[in-house]
């Protein structure tokens, strides 16, 4: 694990661009995500985490740059158009329905039909055996509001979400922020298990604990630029904090 | 059932399956047996209990309404001699028509937590526009014809609000509220001042002056009991092949009992003469069936169809909805479609009962329609609440006008009685709403 990763990448930025009128936050930026390892975007507020993940997810597409999925190049300028590609993001604000169960935020937006109605069954089924290859175990009843979900119970769902229909690429924006110990804990260890399960991980998160506990790659955004990838098993968390500072840049060491 | 899990629970679940443990790596392959409970297993004990703990936590629906409903029905009885006959209990219905309907009209736009303050008076214009077409003194148009020229209207109107809320941006209370004002004045021109016209339409007249054969209300009621068995059949039969678990099959039965019960007792009252000697007048009013089709298609729609989940998902997190690639636009817009086009129906419904139509037609009723399904248990907040709540609140608020009418009472008092309830009903509604925000709070 220590070796940089080999084998096709499953996605590849190059050289993307993103600005707000005159302001450039991305300024150009690559990204390689491999299958089956996770990979920590970390960098300080404002570097642009959210803006190059929002570009993948198709909310907010970029100005240039290319994006490769399985080495092909894609187009993505919509939701859909990445989660045709299996590419499914897990927003820092959650973005689940209070007034809806879990099954039903599970699948809003592709549910299940026959003849045009619900086959509630069916999607029952399959949210609960996608929890249960989770190893989800906190969850009393899949038919539960989801306001009735403590955080780190509804993290778990918005993750469950997001591989239920074969996830290849499942981007995280730092799931565990608002959550205590034993629910980082378990959030963590499920991103683990996303992994091995062959899904490419891509975590944000501030916390270094979380991203040296979980990750194989550390991808550095330093205002808008990629100052480093490294395997997480190269470095520490004394480079890792210099690159995010702006103290270590990739050219000359101890700038 | 929704009490909170502790973290590493791994005991029995209510189903009574063990579960293995797993180690910290290895996800488990899913068998039948490994499903996560889905809140229908047990017993009717246990299913009841689950129900009591949700409206504990302040998921209580329509139960206040039909609290309410029984309070208020059992006192009227006791205050006045006329409330518990047969004739005034056909003459509540055919009141509560036009409320039910507009209650329902309402409430698919109160689920997106958005309000039509229009609807009362888009009744009222399209309902113009159906007099003045099919008057013989005017245009004298085939009443069918006048009646698809009001419904197109209706439809017009709610594609007008739909574009503005939904594409343009505009809060809903202001563009209805602007509605409101300005379809009065066109209301007044299309009737003209001081002007009435009367409905001569036989079929008009009969949708709620006249009955259905007493055969045709059994009919009826046995209609409703074998739909609602065959979805409910259809219903187990899938979640079977899926080899998920049904609710105790004994839940179906007491809920069809319960509605053979209480159909059987109005069917009943309503097969009795409460006509004179001469002209005898027995039956259920023909304007049930219409109301129970609405409320059926309508229910359909929002428990089993896209459309209606993703209109529940907008009401509870528009941006949510979004990112699931929802069209957050098109669903809103269709849904001030659908409540302007229903609010037709009511105005119908009305116009019938009345016999007439005026300029002042439909103005006065929106704040009942809302307050229907506010009192009802459908939330203002957006997200929460079914049809037949707004059609629960409808009879509600139609009773409470219908009692207070035969009690001799000063007019005014109507209105007193009726705001307090809707206030009361809002209160519930967000001090519930706070509960369950309380319950999201416990880690
Ligand atoms: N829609 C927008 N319009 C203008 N500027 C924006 C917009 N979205 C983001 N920005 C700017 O882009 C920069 C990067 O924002 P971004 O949200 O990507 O940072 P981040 O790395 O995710 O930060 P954090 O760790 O705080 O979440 C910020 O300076 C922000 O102000
Ligand atoms: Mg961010």
């Amino acid at each position: 694990m220590a070796e940089p990763t080999p084998g096709t990448p499953l996605v590849e930025l190059i050289d993307v661009h993103k600005g707000f009128g005159p302001v450039s936050v991305l300024k150009g930026v690559s990204l390689t995500v491999y299958p089956g390892k996770v990979t920590a975007l970390v960098g300080d507020n404002g570097a642009g985490k959210s803006t190059l993940i929002k570009g993948l997810a198709g909310v907010q597409p970029y100005d240039s740059g290319q994006v490769l999925v399985d080495g092909r190049r894609v187009d993505l300028h919509g939701p859909r158009e990445a989660a045709a590609l299996g590419i499914e993001v897990v927003y820092q604000d959650l973005a689940l329905c209070d007034n809806l169960d879990i099954v039903q935020n599970m699948f809003l937006g592709r549910e299940e039909t026959s003849w045009g109605t619900f086959d509630e069954g069916r999607m029952e089924r399959e949210a609960s055996e996608t929890l249960r290859s989770l190893s989800v175990r906190t969850v009393k009843s899949v038919r539960q509001k989801v306001s009735s979900l403590s955080g780190g119970q509804r993290q778990t769902v918005a993750i469950a979400r997001s591989v239920l229909k074969k996830a290849r690429l499942v981007i995280l924006d730092e799931p565990t922020a608002a959550l205590g110990v034993a629910q980082t804990e378990q959030v963590l260890a499920l991103v683990r298990r996303l992994a091995e399960q062959g899904v490419g991980v891509l975590l944000i998160s501030h916390n270094l604990a979380d991203v040296f506990a979980v990750a194989d790659d550390i991808a550095v955004l330093y205002l808008g630029q990629m100052v480093a990838q490294i395997p997480a098993a190269d470095t520490d968390r004394d480079d890792v904090v210099a690159y995010i500072t702006g103290s270590k840049s990739p050219e000359g060491e101890a700038a | 059932m929704s009490a909170t899990p502790t973290p590493e629970s791994t005991s029995a679940e209510p189903g009574g399956r063990v579960e293995r443990s797993v180690t910290e790596s290895t996800g488990i392959v899913p068998t039948a047996t490994d499903l996560i409970a889905s809140g229908v297993e047990g017993s009717v004990r246990d299913q009841a209990r689950g129900y009591l703990q949700r409206v504990r936590n302040g998921d209580m629906g329509a139960l206040p309404a039909i609290a309410g409903f029984v309070v208020l029905f059992v006192l009227f009885s006791l205050l006045s001699p006329y409330f518990l006959t047969e004739r005034n209990f056909a003459n509540l219905l055919t009141q509560a028509a036009t409320l039910v309907t507009l209650g329902m009209a309402l409430t698919f736009v109160i689920l997106l937590g958005e309000i039509d303050l229009s609807a009362g008076v888009t009744a009222g214009v399209t309902m113009a526009i159906f007099v003045v077409l099919a008057d013989p003194g005017t245009f004298a148009l085939p009443w069918p014809l006048a009646l698809a020229a009001a419904l197109l209207a209706g439809v017009a109107i709610g594609t007008f609000i739909g574009f503005f809320v939904s594409r343009v941006g505009i809060p809903s209370f202001v563009v209805t509220l602007g509605l409101f004002l300005g379809f009065q004045g066109l209301q007044l021109i299309i009737i003209g001042d001081g002007g009435l016209y009367r409905i001569q339409i036989p079929e008009i007249l009969a949708i709620q002056n006249g009955t259905m054969p007493v055969w045709a209300g059994w009919v009826l009621l046995g209609l409703v009991l074998v739909v609602s068995l065959l979805s409910s059949l259809l219903d187990r039969r899938r979640r079977a092949r899926a080899g998920v678990p049904n609710r105790t099959i004994a839940l179906m039965w007491i809920r069809l009992a319960a509605i053979a019960v209480v159909g059987g007792i109005i069917v009943a009252v309503l097969s009795v003469n409460r006509g004179g000697a001469f002209a005898a007048i027995e039956g259920v009013p023909i304007v049930v069936p219409f109301v129970l089709a609405i409320l059926f298609l309508g229910t359909f729609v929002l428990d089993r169809t896209k459309y209606g989940r993703w209109l529940y998902a907008i009401g509870g997190n528009a941006e949510a909805a979004r990112r699931s690639g929802i069209k957050v636009v098109n669903i809103r817009w269709i849904a001030f479609v659908i409540c302007s086009t229903l609010a037709v129906m009511a105005g119908l419904f009305s116009a019938s009962k009345v016999g007439s139509v005026d300029a002042a037609f439909g103005r006065d009723i929106v704040l009942s329609g809302v307050a229907a399904a506010v009192v009802g248990g459908v939330s203002l907040f957006g997200g929460r609440g079914r049809l037949a709540h707004a059609a629960v609140g409808a009879l509600v608020i139609s009773v409470i006008t219908n009692g207070l009418g035969l009690l001799n009472l000063p007019g005014g008092v109507n209105y007193l009685v009726t705001g307090g309830v809707l206030i009361l009903a809002a209160t519930v509604d967000a001090v519930s709403r706070l509960r369950a925000g309380g319950s999201l709070m416990r880690t």
